[in-house]
């Protein structure tokens, strides 16, 4: 009893500061989303906040901004051609590594999951070497190529481990009732990892959206990618359309985000 | 005709369900063959021409880089804004990680989505959202000016601590989450048994929970080191042209300056140094879990 007494302080204060900070990285990871969207219906020039007024202008002012929407269209195709190809030959490959306790196995692990660490910027630069010492043109293919690869970790890691999540006893069972490998992997497999698999193109795909350090090597001249026009932007001046386009594509990024959460259930498979 | 086969393949069992031959993996491997070790291994090729119009190998550029007295400098400040971020970074993810295993079911769900979603919003539009928190007429101004705690505009945008707050928060979830996996993991029961056997809450914190969410720690640590150093866009904008970062340096050298052998070789001078503060981190990780067990 007295040392509950005892403990009281303590334990007050180490969940006031804990919970405290706590409650502040909520605020500040909430913070930015927030702000832009406020921002966004500006009446004004600037990026004042509070805003001096409130209205649809700059929202109004997209449908002229042809050359944010031919950035996003390009962006568009290289983040959908790119992640279909991490996906088909991920897919694969995630079941190759599995399950496998070979070395070999846990060295293609290693190679498939390094685009994570390296810096993606020395990488973009390496491509870029390559294909012009190759005497290929730089082109979409190149920049979908260079995605691909970047893609692939995140394909790799969420298959892999819907994989690991299967039961054995399962596909024991479904061979054993005289399923061959193929039916088994069609009828049992595939729709069990198929949230994994999902879950991961998804991934692929907002960050291949979102890329800019390869992007900027792997593009040619005439191909304006989405965050590089963004970024290129707000360096010159602080725009004020830019609020715009982020809020839609924090909309986007919400509605897709919702929805891959009821299907797949994202949020555990991102970790 | 599935059945007639089935003994046959029954009786050798195990490997048969769960793994799946290396060949599958083929493809890909292929894949990054062609278009991920080959690249990378001309990068190797090309940091040792001695000039930028490639007439002759020769160690021109890494002495460069040793002698110059300028790219030393900018990589070890880039490494040195990992460790800012990343240590601001953990004191904020540990607690958001602590305050959410707490917190009851529901609104777990909706801190969950709140940590996972700027993952996938553009990194542009987050740095994007602290250029305009922290501007001359951003929201940190315009508060502190209505309080009247200050006259005029204070300058934070394009300063080293707007950079390393705002970095911070854009890495914020790529500490919270793997701290929430291992916290998660935590037997309950370790913690009461602490308090139970008469230590403060704070000796529980740190001679239990700390110690055994530890693999978490170095994991988020591992992740927000490696995309702050990498984080062009954010270092750029909220940093501002004064402040030089390797992935910056690098761009410039190779897109503006033309001068690929050099910014080849800083690349790679910087991918070993990554690679090594990796190495490092997970050592330490190590060695702490070791002490704690």
């Amino acid at each position: 009893m007295s040392s509950a007494q005892r403990q009281a302080p303590s334990t007050l204060a180490l969940r006031w500061g804990l919970g405290g900070i706590g409650t502040l990285a909520v605020l500040l990871l909430l913070a930015p989303t927030v702000v832009v969207i406020i921002v966004s219906f500006t009446n004004g020039y600037s990026l004042k906040f509070p805003p001096p007024g409130y209205s649809l202008r700059w929202y109004e002012a997209l449908p002229d901004a042809w050359q944010l929407q031919f950035a996003a269209l390009n962006s568009l195709k290289v983040a959908s051609a790119a992640t279909a190809i991490a996906v088909l030959l991920g897919v694969p490959a995630s079941m190759a590594i599995a399950r496998s306790e070979s070395a070999v196995a846990r060295v293609l692990d290693s190679l498939f999951m390094s685009p994570l660490i390296l810096p993606a910027l020395a990488f973009g630069l390496a491509s870029l070497i390559y294909f012009s010492r190759l005497n290929v043109n730089l082109s979409l293919a190149t920049l979908i190529i260079g995605h691909s690869v970047v893609g692939v970790p995140f394909v790799i890691r969420t298959t892999v481990a819907a994989l690991a999540q299967l039961p054995p006893a399962l596909l024991e069972s479904s061979a054993s009732l005289g399923a061959s490998r193929g039916y088994t992997f069609r009828r049992v497999t595939l729709p069990l990892i198929a949230p994994g698999i999902a879950a991961g193109a998804f991934i692929a795909f907002m960050s291949s959206f979102d890329n800019v350090p390869v992007s900027l090597f792997l593009r040619d001249a005439s191909t304006d990618m989405l965050p590089i026009r963004m970024w290129q932007d707000l360096e010159g001046k602080l725009d004020v359309s830019i609020a715009a386009v982020s809020s839609l594509m924090v909309l986007g990024t919400l509605i897709l985000m919702i929805a891959m959460e009821r299907l797949t259930g994202i949020s555990k498979r991102i970790r | 005709m599935p059945a007639a086969v089935a003994p046959a393949k029954a009786a050798k069992a195990t490997p048969f369900v769960c793994g799946y031959s290396l060949a599958f993996a083929t493809p890909l491997t292929g894949w990054f063959v062609l278009f991920f070790l080959a690249p990378l291994t001309v990068l190797v090729v090309i940091s040792f021409y001695a000039d930028p119009q490639l007439s002759h190998f020769g160690l021109d550029q890494y002495k460069k880089i040793a002698t110059d007295g300028f790219s030393l400098p900018v990589l070890a400040d880039t490494l040195w804004l990992g460790v800012q971020v990343t240590l601001l970074c953990l004191v904020l993810g540990y607690a958001l990680a602590w305050s959410y295993v707490r917190s009851p079911a529901t609104a777990q769900k909706m801190l969950m989505l709140v940590i996972v979603m700027p993952l996938l919003t553009s990194v542009v539009v987050r740095t994007f959202a602290w250029v305009v928190i922290l501007g001359r007429q951003g929201i940190v101004n315009s508060v502190f000016q209505g309080l009247g705690w200050i006259d005029s505009p204070m300058k934070l945008l394009y300063t080293r601590g707007g950079l390393i707050v705002a970095l911070a928060n854009v890495q914020l979830p790529l500490m919270a989450l793997p701290i929430i996996t291992a916290l998660q993991k935590l037997d309950p029961n370790l913690e009461d048994a602490s308090s139970a056997l008469g230590a403060s809450a704070f000796r529980t914190f740190f001679k239990i929970t700390l110690p055994l969410t530890l693999p978490g720690i170095v994991a988020g640590c591992l992740l927000t080191f490696a995309a702050t150093i990498t984080a062009f866009i954010s270092q750029s904008l909220i940093g501002g042209g004064r402040m030089l970062f390797m992935p910056m340096y690098i761009y410039q050298q190779a897109s503006t300056l033309q001068n690929w052998p050099f910014a080849a070789a800083i690349s790679l001078v910087f991918l070993v140094a990554v690679l090594v503060c990796v190495t490092l981190i997970n050592r330490v990780g190590r060695i702490g879990a070791a002490a704690a067990a």
